[in-house]
């Protein structure tokens, strides 16, 4: 187990596109476990993804437990992570570890349903709304060489309506 | 090098931030944390500039641009401190009927209430007719956030519409 060092941008690498992970061995599970303590010694982190640590494979891990009054699923280790489906958006503020001293706003889909892979290749599945959903999705976007930078929105935009419903249905008549 | 707070308002037009920021650049300054905005028909500038020389130097670089777009320029040298930003931890809206007092009667219960505001911006809102007053107010609530809903509250009794929400910032 070890604390890595945490990639900063402008570092380049933070923009590659992460590959899939094929060997679920011994090598694996020690990754996921220098990301869990890594993730850890991080002040507030909630999340963090291989390749803020130069790893450069689909692996994310996410654990909102400790924030109170979220839902949430505990401490979850996902590989080769994808959404399979999303509904609704919600604008948030996020901030990264590889983006110290910054916080802006975002908009994420509001509820999502992953697919993943545990530590030992078994398949998980798992739906989830709100500040976990939004932490999947800023540790997805860096497997795709995206940051949070990448979606800021204004500051000022978002008055009275954080939240933007998809799909909210008009009233039936006026 | 020094660090200066340099203000500059003027009547809003195209071409002022483009024009100032380059007049800065090959004068050899660089700028740090800056706020610019449009408030009434004003443009307002507030903005870090580290440079190296005297400030009335540096308001001797600016004096083509700021005379050209009729900007009055006001500096101060100051204590820069960059990488030093806190995240704000509640955004606080309000709104109501425009009047007189309604800032100082807000901010005021918040500050006994323990906010620390780190970003605010108002606006009058509505028809010259129906004046709304709209202001949205971010900081740090140093004692909790009961104690902000508790201010909150009773400016709500006063018939002003206030509305705080948790930043809980998420650092991925």
């Amino acid at each position: 187990m070890a604390i890595l060092p945490i990639l900063t941008y402008p570092d380049p690498r933070l923009k590659q596109i992460a590959v899939p992970v094929s060997q679920f061995d011994a090598a694996l599970a020690g990754l996921l476990a220098d990301l869990e303590e890594t993730m850890e010694a991080g002040p507030g982190g909630v999340g963090i993804a291989a390749p803020q640590v130069g790893h450069f494979c689909r692996i994310i891990v996410v654990d909102v437990s400790a924030k109170p009054k979220v839902e949430n699923h505990g401490r979850l280790r996902l590989v080769n992570p994808e959404i399979l489906q999303w509904e609704g958006l919600a604008v948030g503020r996020e901030g990264c570890m590889s983006v110290p001293d910054y916080t802006g706003n975002v908009v994420r889909a509001e509820r999502i349903t992953v697919r993943a892979q545990d530590g030992t290749g078994q398949a998980v599945e798992l739906t989830t709304s709100g500040y976990e959903a939004r932490a999947i999705q800023h540790e997805l976007d860096h497997l795709d060489g995206l940051l949070f930078l990448d979606r800021l929105v204004s500051r000022h935009n978002d008055l009275f309506r954080r939240k933007v419903y998809q799909g909210r249905k008009p009233a039936a008549a006026c | 090098m020094h660090w200066y707070m340099l203000t500059l308002v003027g009547k809003d037009q195209p071409g002022i931030v483009a024009q100032v920021s380059r007049a800065l650049y090959e004068g050899g300054s660089n700028l740090g944390e800056t706020s610019m905005v449009r408030l009434g028909d004003s443009f307002t500038i507030m903005m870090m500039v580290h440079y190296g020389q005297s400030g009335a130097d540096l308001a001797a670089l600016l004096r083509p641009v700021t005379d050209n777009l009729g900007l009055a320029v006001h500096l101060d040298p100051i204590p820069g401190v960059l990488h030093s930003g806190v995240p704000p931890e509640v955004c606080i809206t309000v709104y109501g009927a425009d009047r007189a007092g309604i800032v100082a009667q807000v901010t005021g219960a918040l500050a006994q209430a323990g906010l620390n505001i780190t970003d605010l911006s108002s606006t009058v809102a509505g028809s010259a007719a129906q004046p709304l007053y709209v202001m949205q107010i971010e900081g740090q609530a140093s004692q909790g956030l009961a104690a902000l809903e508790q201010a909150i509250a009773q400016a709500t009794r006063d018939g002003i519409e206030v509305h705080l929400q948790s930043l809980d910032t998420l650092i991925g």
